[in-house]
């Protein structure tokens, strides 16, 4: 039951620096102990809590209300099929359908060799190309029985090229220590000073 | 032709076939930051003039004015924010993830007009958790354009001005992207909406500081409207609904897509039906009915479809444009089903902080589900409405509330759509013979 690793502490130090006020960084934080583990561990939470100055409780408070947040294990590819209203028109149910007789298992239900876990989520803004799913949060647009018949073979082999659960960007955000405005706490700040530009002024030369 | 000129006119999706326009090269290539140039010669007072002066109708949902809306920021308070409402997640929508993952500079440049503007000293910019690829292409774009001298310490080598843009992403919550929520996300809480008033958080926002909360399309108009002017943004478009929008359309139509059309003059029958946008219904089916702006809007029908996509009409006419998502109907549409999934969303994602909302639409989800099942009661459709009128005073549109935010009443559109126009086909699901109360699976009315 991991805490952060050094590796995740690092990046966890350089994405706090980026709010004024470091309770700002939670959910941010939490989807990297995600990413570390797969799911949010209890240890990654109190760990997160000592990190942003805040108890374990309220960490769990804000993690318990996100979906994609999970405190427990799940299969290495979260396999999300949409079924908002364009999905659902275009036949989302008969393919949740399908996936639960393939797949063996409910929404919300683990494949029994932990590779695979099924839900049926809301609107994943792709509606043109109904129906769609998400595999750990990367699409697979307009499928039909047969696609997802393939998609899960090539997720029993490891094949789909897709990263396991819990990993989202492949490129996270890095500001140079030179080019960084500065982050302020939030009091006791004036007016910034390019308020004062008034280039018509130069320009009259008045 | 002017107007043939104006529908050929993209103002921003022009880079969505350009290969490498999300790419700092590609987006340098086709006139990218000249925006930021252009306002930075003027003073910041006179670039939030030109925003006003295009009228620029905010392109979240609610479509309130930009530049008035930025006004409210109280004087002599400081530090002021931005925060960039990426959290697209209403059902039919879909046009920020795309202008994020392709044309990720033009909102950046959008976001740092709008720092330069009204003096916003850091800009977060909060992408819906579930965009992974909207995230890295944000995160790719920012990490690009810090290295080139646009974001961060001294924009474009000025002494003067210098603002970080933060890249943070959410966790999974439709409520999110109301816009007090928003900012409890950002503060790293559960997101629930704020009590109101203050009505906007430009008065007090993130840390209770003066906030800009602004959708990522509006934003990604800024760097056009600051290079060519507000009176040109404004001479686009209809009267009140200036520029040009963009709207998905989906559901039973032969080319679902997502267009970017004058705004306000084009029509529902337009955009539905003519072959450069959404082609029309398949052949045979005829049109049942249609979502007009998202899965909260009252819906619209066959005499509808001469409308103009303009927020006045529409409003007037009884429903909304909202965030531009038009879902099409058939008449293979089984509108019960249709309409318990509309309401089966609302259900699911309300956040439970105010009671009629958190009751309401679960009992509305719980009665349509045993109506789908055949085990709904004679006095179950008036009882729907019922819940509908708790939750939303005397069922009007604009609907008044009972709840903090919107989303209790956005449960009502559907229901009070569907019944009126399709009762006959809610009321062949209710069994010959009423059903016993004792022998429905433990719902109570």
């Amino acid at each position: 039951m991991a805490r952060l690793n050094p590796n995740s502490l690092t990046i966890a130090q350089e994405i706090i620096a980026r709010y004024p006020v470091p309770r700002s960084a939670l959910i941010p934080l939490l989807h990297l102990a995600q990413e570390q583990d797969g799911y949010v561990t209890e240890d990654a939470m109190a760990h997160i809590g000592e990190l942003v100055g805040v108890t374990p409780a309220e960490v769990m408070g804000t993690c318990s209300f996100y979906e994609m947040l999970k405190r427990e294990p799940v299969g290495d590819y979260m396999v999300n099929i949409c079924n908002g209203i364009s999905c659902h028109l275009l036949g989302s149910e008969n393919l949740i359908h399908h996936a639960e007789a393939i797949l063996g298992v409910r929404p919300g239900g683990t494949t029994a060799d932990g590779k695979i876990t099924l839900e049926a989520v809301e609107c994943i803004a792709a509606c043109t190309e109904a129906p769609c799913l998400q595999v750990n949060y990367r699409y697979r647009n307009q499928v039909s029985t047969e696609d997802f018949d393939q998609l899960v073979s090539e997720l029993r082999d490891d094949n789909a090229n897709v990263a396991p659960h819990g990993n989202l960007a492949k490129v996270r955000q890095h500001i140079g220590e030179e080019r960084r405005a500065g982050v302020s706490p939030p009091d006791g700040q004036g007016e910034p000073v390019w308020m004062a530009r008034n280039p018509s002024d130069n320009g009259d030369g008045s | 032709m002017t107007a043939v000129a104006a529908q050929d006119l993209k103002i921003i999706t022009s880079r969505f076939d350009v290969e490498d326009g999300h790419t700092l090269a590609g987006y340098e290539r086709t006139g990218g930051y000249a925006g930021l140039r252009r306002a930075m010669e003027m003073a910041p007072a006179d670039v939030h003039g030109e925003v006003r002066t295009a009228s620029l109708l905010g392109r979240g949902g609610a479509g309130f004015p930009a530049g008035v809306k930025w006004g409210f920021c109280p004087p002599g308070v400081w530090p002021r924010y931005l925060v960039v409402n990426g959290d697209e997640s209403e059902p039919g929508t879909y046009k920020d993830r795309l202008l994020m993952e392709r044309d990720p500079h033009q909102l950046i440049e959008g976001c740092l007009i709008a720092c330069y503007a009204l003096g916003l000293s850091q800009c977060f910019l909060y992408v819906r958790g579930e965009m992974a690829h909207a995230q890295e292409r944000l995160a790719a774009a920012l990490n690009e354009a810090y290295e080139a001298g646009y974001v961060g310490a001294n924009v474009l080598g000025a002494d003067d001005f210098s603002v970080d843009i933060t890249l943070h992403w959410g966790a999974g919550a439709y409520i999110v992207g109301e816009e007090t929520a928003l900012i409890e996300s950002l503060e790293g809480n559960r997101g629930m909406p704020r009590l109101k008033p203050p009505y906007f958080p430009a008065s007090i926002g993130l840390y209770g500081k003066p906030t800009i909360v602004n959708n990522v399309e509006t934003l990604a108009n800024l760097p056009w409207i600051v290079s060519n002017g507000g009176d040109a943004f404004a001479a686009m478009g209809a009267e009140s609904s200036t520029g040009t929008r963009v709207f998905a359309v989906s559901g039973h139509v032969v080319t679902p897509g997502v267009f970017e059309v004058p705004f306000g003059t084009t029509t529902f029958r337009d955009i539905i039906f003519d072959p450069r946008y959404a082609g029309g219904l398949h052949p045979g089916r005829t049109l049942k009915t249609f979502i007009p702006g998202g899965a909260s809007a009252p819906w619209f029908f066959d005499e509808h479809l001469d409308i103009p996509l303009e927020k006045a009409t529409v409003d007037k006419a009884g429903s909304m444009l909202g965030s531009g998502a038009i879902v099409v109907m058939d008449d293979t549409t089984d509108v019960v089903k249709a309409c318990h999934n509309v309401v089966r969303f609302f259900a699911r994602e309300s956040c439970g902080k105010c009671t009629p909302c958190r009751e309401g639409t679960s009992w509305l989800e719980k009665i349509l589900s045993r109506i789908l099942a055949g085990q709904g009661r004679p006095q179950d459709l008036d009882l729907l409405m019922d819940v509908c009128d708790n939750i939303s005073p005397g069922i009007n549109w604009p609907p008044r509330q009972t709840t903090i935010c919107p989303l209790g009443p956005s449960a009502v559109s559907p229901i009070a759509s569907a019944l009126e126009r399709f009762r006959s086909e809610f009321e062949a699901y209710l069994p010959a013979t009423p059903v016993s109360v004792t022998s429905t699976s433990g719902v109570a009315s």
